[in-house]
C-alpha cells in the first residue's frame, strides 16, 4: 500500500487537484473564481499526461549527438515527447479559451452590473417576468 | 530518488495553494496564487523532462493569462461575495468522481516506467529516426511542427478564432442597449 502510494503520487495528486478544480467551477458563484479554478483543472491534466510521459532515469527529449550514432542507437534514455507535444498545444488552447471567458465575465458585467452567478439569475428572471407581463 | 523528493514536494506544495484558492475570497489574491500554482507546475514539469512545456507554462499559463486576469479586474469588483456558496451537492459530486478517478489511477503503471504502454507506440520511432530524418535536435519541436503539423495548424486556427471572438464581444454592441435598458428599470423599480 507504502509502495503503491509512494510510485502513484503525482497520479492521487492529480486527482485530487482536479477534484479540488471541479469543486470550485461547481461551488463558487463568482465568475472569474470559477474561471481560476477551471484553468486549476486543466492544468491538473497537464500534469498527468506530462507524469505518464516520464521514464525512470530519463531526460529531456532532446537529441545528444554523443549519444547519437547516426543509425538510430541511443545509449541515452530520453523521455516520451509525445504527451509533450500534445500539452504545449493544450495551453495554448487553454490561455485562449481563458481570454474568451474573461470577455464574456466583462460583457455580464456590463449588462447585468454583476458577475455573481446568483444575482444574474435574478436579473434574467426579472426581465423574464416582465417581457411576459407587458 | 531525489527526483521522486523534488516531486512529491512540489505537487504537495500546488495542492496547499489548490487549497488556498478555494477557501479565498478575495480575487486579486486568487489570481496572483494562481499564477503562482501556474509556475510551481512549470518547476513540476521540469523535473518531469518536459522542459518545452515547462517554459510555455511559465510564459503563457503563469505569465501571460494572469495579465489577462489582472487586466480584466479593473472593471471587475475585488471581492467575491461570500454568503451563498454551494457546499454539500458539489462535495458529494466531487466525492463521488474523486473516488472513482483514484480508483482508476492505481492501475495505471507506476510513475517513470519504461515498459509502460504509452512507451510502446510511436514515441520510439519518433526518437529514433527523426534526427535523421529532420536534423532537429528538439524532438519535441520535430513532432509539433512535422509529424503534427495539422495539429498545431489547427490550433493556431483556434486561436486566431479566440481572439476573434474576444474582439467582438467586448466591441460588439448588440443586445447591450435592451439588457441595460431593462436593468435599469429593475433598478429604478427597486428603489
Amino acid at each position: 500500500m507504502a509502495d503503491l502510494l509512494l510510485s502513484h503520487w503525482n497520479y492521487f495528486i492529480v486527482v485530487l487537484l482536479m477534484m479540488i478544480g471541479l469543486f470550485i467551477v461547481i461551488s463558487s458563484m463568482n465568475l472569474v473564481k470559477k474561471l481560476v479554478g477551471l484553468s486549476i483543472f486543466q492544468t491538473s491534466v497537464f500534469l498527468l499526461y506530462i507524469s505518464l510521459g516520464k521514464i525512470e532515469s530519463g531526460t529531456a527529449p532532446i537529441i545528444m549527438k554523443s549519444g547519437h550514432d547516426g543509425h538510430g542507437n541511443m545509449d541515452i534514455l530520453y523521455s516520451n515527447p509525445l504527451p509533450h507535444v500534445l500539452i504545449l498545444t493544450a495551453i495554448v488552447v487553454g490561455v485562449a479559451t481563458t481570454a474568451l471567458g474573461l470577455a464574456l465575465v466583462l460583457r455580464i458585467k456590463a449588462s447585468f452590473n454583476s458577475i455573481e452567478e446568483d444575482e444574474i439569475l435574478n436579473v434574467k428572471r426579472a426581465i423574464n417576468s416582465r417581457s411576459k407581463s407587458s | 530518488m531525489s527526483t521522486l523528493l523534488i516531486n512529491i514536494s512540489l505537487v504537495s506544495f500546488m495542492l496547499v495553494i489548490a487549497l488556498m484558492i478555494t477557501f479565498s475570497h478575495r480575487l486579486f489574491a486568487i489570481i496572483v496564487m494562481s499564477g503562482a500554482y501556474s509556475l510551481i507546475s512549470a518547476a513540476m514539469f521540469v523535473n518531469l523532462d518536459a522542459v518545452d512545456v515547462a517554459f510555455t507554462e511559465a510564459a503563457v499559463g503563469a505569465g501571460f493569462s494572469t495579465v489577462l486576469f489582472l487586466a480584466a479586474m479593473a472593471w471587475l469588483p475585488a471581492e467575491e461575495k461570500r454568503d451563498k456558496a454551494l457546499v454539500i451537492l458539489p462535495l458529494i459530486v466531487c466525492f463521488a468522481a474523486g473516488s472513482l478517478l483514484m480508483w482508476a489511477v492505481a492501475y495505471l503503471p507506476a510513475l517513470g516506467d519504461p515498459s509502460s504502454v504509452v512507451h510502446q507506440h510511436v514515441a520510439p520511432r519518433y526518437l529514433a529516426e527523426s534526427y535523421d530524418k529532420l536534423h532537429i535536435p528538439n524532438v519535441v519541436t520535430t513532432v509539433l511542427a512535422s509529424y503534427r503539423g495539422f495539429d498545431t495548424l489547427g490550433e493556431t486556427i483556434v486561436v486566431f478564432t479566440a481572439g476573434l471572438g474576444v474582439l467582438l464581444i467586448l466591441t460588439g454592441k448588440t443586445g447591450r442597449v435592451q439588457n441595460d435598458k431593462a436593468n435599469n428599470d429593475i433598478r429604478d423599480e427597486d428603489e
